[in-house]
């Protein structure tokens, strides 16, 4: 073992836990904070599925009413030069 | 009951049935989250409590980081897939403290005291967690390089002399490390 090494084991023996336990509140925080978490996240890409729908009825609707596929109308006729 | 398309109390049934359905899902994601709580976390919770430097047993920063980073990993219990749920955790919390570490600079007398905030992040990571150099780096968004010079830095510094005064690894925030900006 080198001296890195045996330092490095050193820190390691420095950050060892006294003893492993866990608070009693924090648990039921966790779920409760995770819950909330939970909820906000789905309200949150229902509030977005519902936009995109929105939106791509509004372009529906909005397709349909101008159907901008099609040629305006001429305002002027053509010049008739025919005999 | 009519023959239509839903009526009102067949979708009440409906919704019952998703409801029950829900419901067990909760549990079930419940008890796993538990077992896994009760098995982790304490381990998680002093890398915590190392990473703000309190000292055992008056650490409620260390206490916030962790219900925090538990309270994420709740919530996207169902969608892990197969990800160790305490990796999640490790992750959620590194970043969160990385985060918020202008609000760690200030030493509260643990083992880390002596060391910047990053430093103290490669070390629990490194020493405390066995996480090997390449995924430090990549958790921590530095290079192998820089995780190694950090690395040493910190051995060095706390395998050293302590700084004059008192030792930095006991007593309360008084421990500084020599003022160097």
């Amino acid at each position: 073992m080198n001296g890195r090494e045996r330092r490095e084991e050193e820190v390691r023996r420095l950050l060892a836990p006294p003893g492993l336990r866990l608070p009693p509140d924090v648990l039921p925080g966790a779920v409760a904070r995770g819950t909330r978490l939970r909820h906000r996240t789905r309200a949150l890409r229902r509030l977005l599925w519902l936009l995109l729908v929105a939106v791509a009825v509004a372009f529906a609707v909005w397709a349909a009413a101008t159907e901008p596929w099609h040629r305006p109308p001429l305002d002027v006729s053509p010049v008739f030069t025919g005999g | 009951m009519g023959a239509g398309v839903l009526t009102p109390a067949a979708s009440l049934v409906c919704d019952e049935r998703v409801d029950v359905r829900r419901r067990a899902a909760g549990v079930r994601r419940g008890q796993g989250f538990e077992a896994f709580v009760a098995g982790a976390a304490g381990r998680l919770g002093h890398a915590a409590a190392l990473l703000t430097t309190e000292p055992p047993g008056r650490d409620p920063r260390a206490r916030a980081l962790l219900t925090a980073a538990l309270a994420v990993t709740y919530a996207r219990w169902d969608e892990l897939r197969g990800e160790d749920p305490y990796d999640h955790s490790r992750r959620e919390l590194v970043a969160r403290f990385a985060r918020s570490a202008w609000r760690h600079h200030r030493p509260r007398g643990g083992v880390l005291s002596r060391l910047t905030p990053r430093e103290r992040l490669v070390v629990v990571l490194r020493l405390y967690e066995g996480v090997p150099e390449e995924q430090t780096a990549a958790l921590l968004g530095l290079s192998e390089h820089r995780v190694r010079a950090h690395c040493t830095r910190a051995v060095t510094l706390l395998t050293g002399p302590a700084p004059p005064g008192r030792p930095a690894t006991r007593g309360r925030a008084t421990a500084r490390r020599p003022v160097a900006r």
